[in-house]
């Protein structure tokens, strides 16, 4: 009795442990092993002391000194707590200027998106000469940031700029540099333009991905060209389309600095800046490093809420393929 | 419902040589399943295509229901499709991929409810009606898109290869599903599928199609026993049918260096030409053709035995009770001969006694 019942016993766990093992394929097979523990941190070793050196440690540096007030000749500094933070916040400019980035943001992001997005379905939608089409509109993003705005300032120039003379036809005398509003718009024209290749890249690869059936089904179901995007291609380029927003809001916020500097540099008018523009203003030319850090890690605090967003909130809703 | 009539249609695609398809002519009445199949390449998705205004018709006529729908939108045509690939629109429920071609349409909303209703029933989604597509089944998912379909209320379905997907089992039982509905529904069909076996049981006529062009339009047995060349011979029906280099004079048929007497000569052929024989019409017998067997293939059923005769190779289907050696003695059962040119490979000398199927020939 005692032997059957055993192998009776034993058999399922010996087809678990069979079944386990035809599963998991051998692990050398898989991954490549190190013998000594140390060797794969050798091998990071550089990449980490770049990633220390130039990301974590000026990081930790500007939490750090948004606490103090620093001599200007670098000869001392002071602890004074959040003071850097509340002066920040609380001076009227600081929130004009946080103001008008809130208001550049939303309009370079919901512009270039747009465009960028439009351009995209029409180039999906050229046969003929689509290689050329799409080289020409890709080509803009290999401009570097301040050539664009080099480029942009001479088509806003005062004297030479084609804009300029394009906006006078209609009586608007455009003083780029000089009004507000003026240096406003070219700022805003520039950085868009500057980010419809982007964008149109990401969202042409996006429509590529929608399955030709899927738009031939709809082309049945559904006559009008606008209502058969807005129901049924829009949704599917949803995933692409918010994840641009998050790269546009953070292009916005950050990478148009170099444009901004070009535009506003050695300008004597008050010209509008991005927060961004104005920690470089009151830490490199004010020599303010506590009150510049202080805003800088303010900024800090609003990346790492988008990235949180995006984190738990789309890349949960993305599914790829 | 309605009758579909193809006039002269050809389609030369942009760039290309020649055409894909060309001057085909076929007229489909109200309420019959049309299955177009042929090799890959042989233009009959295209030809579906054109009708369902997927592509522009370079020359010729489409008319749906007594209306020419050349220059009409696919969405103008009052056709329905279900793609191979299913084409469920992801990011909507199954209710709500039912309902979208409706909706679009400005249907009443209680119709929309019930016709969805209606067909969820018909094809057992029921329970799945508030799932995305992704949460279903490959067979699930083919019947979502024959749901959207037939919500519809089309004047024609067209299928295309719309059970190539699916595995081999689920494949048969959606195919007798079809053939059901359509026939339930009496909705005009046009089905493209590279499958023999599955045009032959769905069709009420055939078209194959061949380089662009239609060889044969039939009923599926009209096609099998009379087939109209030897490219149609050897694609309708499995096992192919034998297709081997004969010399006919009067009633002898020579076959390499050996022959076989027929009862009664073949009319209207004299010389070379290609000898076509099923293999369900080739059996033992005291005297005849001397069969060398190279391999066997058990089909439970019947077995295939594949050899040669003279050279030219052959297959016999034979029953498995039949005892088998390495030569035999083979006749063709019946006056079941086939004979094709054999330069255009097209059928020659119809006697009375290639004439045993059903059907009339065309």
């Amino acid at each position: 009795m005692s032997v059957p019942s055993t192998s009776l016993q034993t058999s399922p766990s010996g087809i678990a442990r069979l079944r386990a093992r035809l599963a998991a394929p051998p692990e050398a097979a898989k991954r490549v092993q190190f013998r000594r523990p140390l060797l794969p941190w050798l091998l990071l070793a550089p990449q980490l002391a770049v990633v220390a050196t130039f990301f974590y440690w000026p990081s930790a540096q500007a939490v750090i000194s948004s606490f103090y007030i620093e001599d200007p000749f670098g000869f001392g500094a002071t602890f004074v707590g959040l003071d850097n933070y509340a002066d920040a916040v609380g001076s009227s400019e600081y929130i004009r200027i946080a103001g008008f980035t809130v208001m550049f943001t939303v309009i370079v992001t919901v512009l270039s998106l747009a465009i960028g997005m439009l351009l995209a379905v029409k180039a999906d939608k050229v046969i003929r000469g689509r290689p050329a089409y799409r080289t020409a509109l890709i080509a803009v993003y290999a401009i570097a940031p301040p050539v664009a705005g080099l480029i942009g300032m001479m088509l806003f120039d005062q004297h030479i700029g084609s804009i300029v003379r394009f906006a006078a036809l209609f009586g608007w005398n455009m003083q780029v540099g000089l009004s507000y509003w003026d240096t406003a718009f070219a700022m805003i024209v520039v950085a868009v333009w500057l980010q419809i290749p982007y964008n149109f890249i990401f969202v042409l690869s996006g429509l590529q991905a929608i399955p030709s059936a899927v738009r031939e089904a709809a082309l049945i179901d559904c006559r009008n060209g606008l209502r058969r995007f807005r129901t049924v291609i829009l949704p599917l380029l949803a995933p692409t389309a918010f994840f641009l927003m998050i790269i546009n809001i953070t292009y916005a916020l950050f990478d148009t600095f170099a444009l901004i500097d070009v535009m506003v540099k050695d300008k004597p008018a008050n010209n509008p800046i991005t927060l961004v523009y104005k920690v470089y203003l009151d830490g490199f030319r004010g020599n303010d490093i506590g009150g510049s850090s202080a805003q800088s890690v303010i900024l800090m605090a609003v990346v790492l809420v988008l990235t949180l967003f995006q984190f738990r909130y789309i890349e949960r809703r993305v599914h790829y393929g | 419902m309605a009758s579909i009539d193809i006039t002269g249609v050809s389609k030369i695609y942009p760039g290309a040589a020649g055409r894909s398809v060309t001057g085909i002519d076929l007229t489909i009445a109200d309420g019959e399943f049309i299955v177009l199949v042929g090799p890959s390449g042989c233009g009959k998705s295209t030809l579906l295509r054109m009708v369902a205004g997927l592509e522009d018709i370079t020359e010729g006529e489409i008319r749906i229901a007594g209306r020419r729908v050349n220059d009409l939108e696919p969405a103008d045509r009052d056709i329905a499709m279900v793609f191979q690939n299913y084409a469920l629109y992801p990011h909507m429920t199954v209710r709500e991929n039912m309902a979208y071609g409706l909706k679009n349409r400005k249907t009443p909303r209680d119709v929309i409810e019930a016709r969805v209703a209606e067909a969820a029933r018909m094809l057992e989604l029921g329970p799945y009606l508030d799932r995305k597509p992704r949460a279903l089944s490959g067979g699930q998912r083919q019947r979502v898109a024959m749901g959207r379909a037939i919500v519809r209320q089309p004047a024609a379905f067209l299928f295309d290869e719309p059970l190539s997907n699916l595995d081999a089992k689920l494949r048969v039982s959606m195919r007798g599903e079809i053939r059901r509905l359509q026939k339930r529904l009496g909705t005009t069909s046009i089905y493209v599928t590279h499958d023999q076996l599955e045009a032959m049981t769905l069709a009420d006529r055939l078209v194959v199609l061949n380089g662009g062009r239609i060889e044969q339009v039939g009923t599926p047995l009209d096609i099998y026993h009379h087939p109209a060349s030897t490219f149609v011979a050897s694609f309708i029906g499995s096992p192919a049918m034998n297709l081997i280099d004969a010399e006919v004079s009067g009633n002898r048929v020579v076959i390499g260096d050996q022959a076989i007497t027929l009862a009664a000569p073949v009319q209207g052929i004299g010389g070379p030409a290609v000898l076509g024989i099923r293999a369900e019409d080739l059996h033992p017998a005291p005297s005849g053709l001397l069969f060398r067997v190279d391999l066997v293939e058990e089909l439970g059923a019947q077995r295939l035995v594949h050899g040669h005769v003279s050279g030219q190779g052959l297959t016999l289907a034979l029953s498995p009770a039949h005892p088998l050696s390495e030569t035999m003695t083979i006749a063709p059962a019946g006056p079941a001969l086939h004979f094709f040119d054999v330069g255009t490979g097209r059928r020659i000398g119809d006697t009375a006694a290639a004439r045993t199927g059903a059907g009339v020939m065309a």
